[in-house]
């Protein structure tokens, strides 16, 4: 199928001239890798799962004719890779062992958030942030939310992505971690806790300031 | 009477697994009352959508 989209600047012949598109290639591809390694521990296998969910794109390539939809595509052929690999692959390392890291998460975050009472810290009152669709449709808003998300201790972005990228329900979450809902939901917490401030000192206060 | 801290926790799990009639009541009142936690539980619904256009692939950088 040819795409003879013309508003496209990647106008002219096949869909599967993606993948001529080097930088757009590499972009995707380290993207996908620190997708699938917070997810698969074993790099090995995380690499594999990208190099399968790349080759059956490019197989099936013809589908599609804008980049956007090819990326949600292999986007989906990868978390089902994942998702499979976890399920099938007894846990290398137990939740319970990996670093909550040392920037402000846990208690200290709390301390910092919240007052004695249990009630906001002045400063730290969420803000309104403006203009919601303002952002997505940014390439800065996206570096700034990769920045945020890199910033999470690993146990905080791994769980936080199953959630919300893989959108696996909590269940399956505690099953194939051996984790209880509780706690599940306590890490949850403290990641978009943590995520929140971070977008909001980095993005949303920034663009009110200017 | 809940506290911020016990609210959004609340307004996170919202997310993740439904609230019994009892919590929606107290978060209720509570969210009535408190405009930074108001705030909060839009902004974890906002932290929602943006998982999602970023796994879909919407982050403008195909342009």
């Amino acid at each position: 199928m040819i795409d003879v989209n013309l508003s496209s600047d990647m106008n002219g012949s096949s869909s599967a001239d993606i993948f001529l598109d080097t930088i757009f290639m590499e972009d995707l591809r380290s993207q996908m890798i620190k997708f699938a390694q917070l997810q698969v521990r074993d790099s090995q296998l995380a690499e594999d799962a990208v190099q399968e969910a790349m080759i059956s794109a490019y197989k099936n390539i013809d589908r599609f004719g804008r980049k956007s939809a090819f990326k949600t595509w292999v986007f989906s052929i990868l978390k089902n890779k994942v998702i499979d690999l976890l399920r099938k692959e007894k846990r290398h390392t137990a939740a319970s062992q990996l670093e909550e890291g040392s920037n402000l998460t846990g208690d200290e975050l709390m301390e910092v958030l919240f007052k004695e009472n249990g009630h906001w810290n002045k400063h730290e009152r969420p803000q309104k942030w403006d203009q919601p669709d303002h952002g997505v449709e940014n390439d800065h808003f996206w570096r700034v939310f990769d920045a945020c998300l890199n910033g999470l201790p690993d146990k905080y972005a791994r769980f936080f992505m199953m959630r919300e990228f893989l959108e696996m329900d909590t269940a399956e979450i505690c099953h194939n971690e051996e984790l209880t809902v509780s706690n599940l939901n306590v890490t949850l917490y403290r990641a978009r806790l943590r995520l929140r401030e971070c977008l909001e000192d980095n993005w949303y206060q920034k663009e009110a300031l200017t | 009477m809940m506290n911020c801290k016990q609210a959004t926790q609340l307004l996170s799990e919202k997310l993740d697994r439904p609230l019994s009639t009892k919590e929606k009541v107290s978060l209720g009142i509570h969210t009535t009352m408190c405009a930074p936690c108001r705030q909060f539980g839009l902004q974890m619904e906002e932290l929602r959508d943006i998982s999602k256009h970023y796994t879909k692939g919407n982050t403008g950088k195909e342009k």
